[in-house]
């Protein structure tokens, strides 16, 4: 569905990424993990189209997104959900779900989709003419979730979504990442948390100063010794 | 009630009816400083633009005033994108200063324009609307029919900003930039909407103003500056705050207009809004 | 350190010496124009010591104003020569730059906040002017009593006199430039520029380094501005005070390069010289086509050159060698 080849980005000249290649079929859960500052935000940034890749191809579906603009990357069925949830926080949580529908189809699926939306996260129907900039740090997640459904994505992409959460909300995000995952969403999620992360995924890259440095089966990795010794304190 | 009492209360309403128009104009600027992040020095030059095509079309070419009143605002809608496609994109990422700098320049640029193909002469459209007696107190109908439209204006501007996609995403665009993009957004075709609308409101602007003043080039002069500090009055890129602060302005210089000369009544305006900067830097409606 | 000073000196010496040979080989004319460039190019000279650290004012033509009509009223109404005339103008100036600056600089009204406070403060000297028109002639202006010749009266009908006034305080406004180049001040206001936040953490005093730059600033304007007035035996609310002129200055300096000594005389150069040879290649059939035409290079300018004239011919320079 999404392949990277030999992707390289950076910022200025200092680079990021080098030569990263990766594949996600229709249906997975792939995680990204690596330490603090390995690249994971860059890589997302540069599929989503928020940072130009300096080489290397993007091809999602067949068709090559190859340095398109932000825009047209949600256009073609990628949604990124960006680390730190970046809601609009003057704005209501309805208005959030309104500008995450912004593109001409997904307006017109608006009712359709807020349903949707509002049925799978209960607590925003609740909160949804309340701005979003007063939530609780899960609401504000699933705000950030819901808002990426409704351009009706074919991939979700996510940046970090326990980042910053206390260890009991981690714990409901990842419970909504999974419910994302039964409802046959194909995911791709950057985290470090490995050990949740892990449990959650099929497969997984491990990145390190901007190359991939593993990949395998989520039950490869956690058995593999020198992840289980550098990142698990096994 | 003695005949000053009546005085007072005319130049009161008559404070509020101006009101109205510096409203619509600092609405204007905030969408754009609020969406964009500049400032149009020029923006009341656009304005004169406006008087200048609503006079050339009524009286010149004979055009009805509601069409040529329609034609100044699609016009001036079309400046403001013109200015933006121009001047501002080209500098989007230099300093803010050069931005405002390069918008004062067109200032001087519409100004000596207008010089150039209308002369100085105070040109009036020659529309001589009746006036209105409340008892004792004269009412222009033009002011009131300007204070009007302007609310109307506003009343646009709230719905569409408060209702639609396109509305609801110039507001998301002032608290994050960078991530509009993976709402979808191409923020560089909200910019050029942002600044069409800012033009259009404009033109609205003149339409309304060619019914009270003579155009001539600088005219601009007398309802730039006031717009500016209305608009920090009120917390740049707040719109309520700038609605609020363009009663507040229009007061003052309306009741010091009354009580002094009409210089003093604007030196007092500025004075107040300096005062004000320093109570409360970063507008009247801040928490 | 000494060599520092002769390097900088050097340059100005000679541009000094060069220049002092102009009123020998030409007509008065040119003089006129010479004279306003310098007394311009001071001013913005002046106005760049703060638009250089991120200060920028819109408020000098408020200060501006004040120079060029102290001296004129007092000398009209007391009879006070100018040569006391114009220190009480200075003062006066630098008075309402304390007034200001404090409580801005107090409350960190900073970045388009403070150019639009400013702004406000140059309308304000503006209408004040017009509307003290008993005093001060309103929007058309005053004369200061002619006597002819007169060094008491800093009145000179010849124009060489006032070309060497305005020479040597041309000279004296980048002597004050340099001066703060070098000072301990200028690394304290380039951080304060960068994030104020962090100079204030480091033990750097905000408010007394910013107060300085401004006062000083004022100051020099408020000079340049009485000097104007003599130079012209003339004084107009609109051409000395004001928005129009704020914004002038503020072009004038950014568009010869305020970050370079010889920048903002460039931009003195380039919007006196120019709406003059534009006027007198144009004729008066235009009214308005060179305004027109400098507009629209001031815009031109400030888009592709974001750092000036010698700022961009500076970085042509260093970019030379390298290919």
């Amino acid at each position: 569905m999404l392949s990277l080849r030999r992707v390289s980005a950076g910022y200025g000249s200092f680079r990021a990424l080098f030569d990263v290649s990766l594949e996600v079929a229709a249906g997975e859960a792939i995680g990204v993990v690596g330490p603090n500052g390995a690249g994971k935000s860059t890589l997302m940034r540069v599929i989503s189209g928020m940072l130009r890749s300096s080489s290397g191809e993007l091809v999602f579906e067949g068709r090559s997104l190859t340095r398109l603009p932000a825009h047209r990357i949600v256009e073609a069925g990628i949604a990124h959900v960006p680390e730190h949830r970046r809601l609009f926080a003057k704005l209501s949580v309805e208005e959030n779900l309104r500008i995450g529908a912004f593109l001409p189809q997904a307006r017109r699926h608006y009712a359709e989709r807020s349903e949707w939306v509002y049925a799978l996260f209960p607590r925003l129907l609740e909160r949804r003419r309340q701005l979003a900039g007063t939530l609780s740090g899960g609401e504000q997640q699933m705000v950030a979730i819901g808002r990426a459904l409704m351009s009706k994505p074919k991939l979700l992409l996510m940046d970090e979504p326990s980042a910053g959460l206390a260890p009991l909300v981690v714990e409901q995000v990842f419970n909504l990442v999974r419910l994302i995952r039964e409802q046959g969403f194909t995911v791709l999620i950057v985290e470090q948390n490995l050990q949740q992360v892990l449990a959650i995924v099929d497969r997984a890259y491990l990145l390190e100063v901007g190359r991939i440095r593993l990949s395998g089966s989520a039950a490869e990795l956690k058995d593999n010794a020198m992840i289980q010794q550098a990142y698990m304190g096994l | 009630m003695t005949r000053v009492d009546i005085f007072l209360l005319e130049a009161v309403i008559n404070g509020i009816l101006l009101g109205g128009v510096l409203a619509l104009l600092a609405l204007g600027l905030n969408l754009i400083f609020g969406v964009i992040d500049v400032v149009w020095i020029c923006y009341a030059e656009l304005v004169m633009c406006g008087m200048y095509m609503l006079f050339w079309l009524h009286v010149f070419f004979g055009w009805p005033i509601l069409l040529a009143c329609l034609a100044a605002i699609v016009g001036v809608a079309g400046l403001g994108a013109l200015l933006h496609l121009l001047v501002i994109s080209p500098i989007l990422g230099s300093a803010p200063i050069n931005q405002l700098l390069a918008t004062g320049g067109m200032l001087f640029f519409l100004q000596s324009l207008a010089t150039l193909l209308f002369g100085t002469d105070f040109r009036n459209i020659g529309l001589r609307l009746p006036v209105i007696e409340l008892g004792d107190i004269f009412i222009s109908y033009s002011r009131l029919l300007a204070f009007g439209t302007a609310l109307i204006g506003a009343i646009a501007l709230y719905l569409f900003l408060s209702r639609t996609y396109l509305g609801i995403a110039m507001r998301a665009i002032a608290q994050d930039r960078e991530i509009m993009g993976l709402m979808g957004v191409d923020q560089r075709r909200i910019y050029l909407t942002t600044s069409a609308v800012g033009g259009a409101l404009a033109g609205l602007a003149a339409c309304l103003l060619v019914l009270q003043y003579d155009v001539h080039p600088f005219i601009g002069l007398s309802f730039g500056p006031i717009t500016f500090m209305i608009c920090v009055l009120g917390g740049l890129g707040n719109m309520i705050g700038g609605f609020v602060a363009a009663f507040i302005m229009s007061q003052i210089i309306a009741i010091g207009g009354y009580y002094f000369s009409i210089e003093i009544s604007y030196v007092l305006a500025f004075v107040f809004f300096i005062v004000l900067m320093f109570l409360r830097p970063q507008g009247l409606l801040a928490r | 350190m000494k060599d520092e000073v002769i390097r900088r000196l050097g340059p100005l010496l000679l541009a000094v010496l060069g220049l002092a040979f102009v009123p020998f080989v030409t007509s008065d004319y040119v003089l006129h124009i010479a004279i306003q460039i310098l007394l311009w190019g001071f001013v913005y000279t002046a106005w760049s010591l703060m638009g250089k650290f991120g200060l920028v004012s819109l408020g000098h033509g408020a200060f501006l104003g004040i120079g060029a009509y102290a001296s004129p009223l007092l000398w009209n109404y007391t009879g006070l020569t100018p040569w006391l005339g114009i220190p009480i103008g200075i003062l006066l100036a630098v008075l309402l730059a304390l007034i200001i600056g404090y409580p801005c600089f107090r409350l960190r009204v900073v970045g388009h906040y403070f150019a639009l406070v400013t702004l406000a403060l140059s309308q304000v000297a503006l209408l004040t002017i017009v509307a003290a028109r008993d005093i001060t002639g309103g929007s058309l202006g005053m004369t200061p009593k002619a006597v002819g010749h007169s060094w008491y009266a800093l009145q000179f009908p010849e124009k060489p006199y006032f070309y060497a006034i305005a020479l040597v305080a041309w000279a004296f406004g980048l002597c004050i430039w340099h001066l703060v180049d070098l000072g301990k001040g200028r690394a304290a206001l380039e951080a304060i520029a960068e994030d104020e936040g962090a100079a204030a953490s480091i033990g750097i005093n905000v408010m007394r380094e910013k107060l300085r730059v401004t006062v000083t600033s004022a100051a020099l304007t408020a000079l340049g501005g009485s000097l104007l007035s003599q130079y012209f035996m003339y004084v107009n609310p609109d051409t000395l005070s004001g928005i129009a002129v704020s914004l002038q200055i503020v072009f004038a300096a950014i568009a010869g390069g305020m970050y370079s000594v010889f920048g903002p005389t460039a931009g003195g150069l380039f919007t006196i010289a120019l709406p003059e040879i534009l006027r007198i290649s144009l004729g008066t059939n235009f009214v308005g086509a060179a305004n027109t035409i400098y507009g629209a290079l001031l815009v031109i300018f400030i888009i592709f050159m974001p750092r000036g004239i010698i700022g961009w011919v500076e970085s042509r320079l260093a970019a030379a060698p390298a290919r």
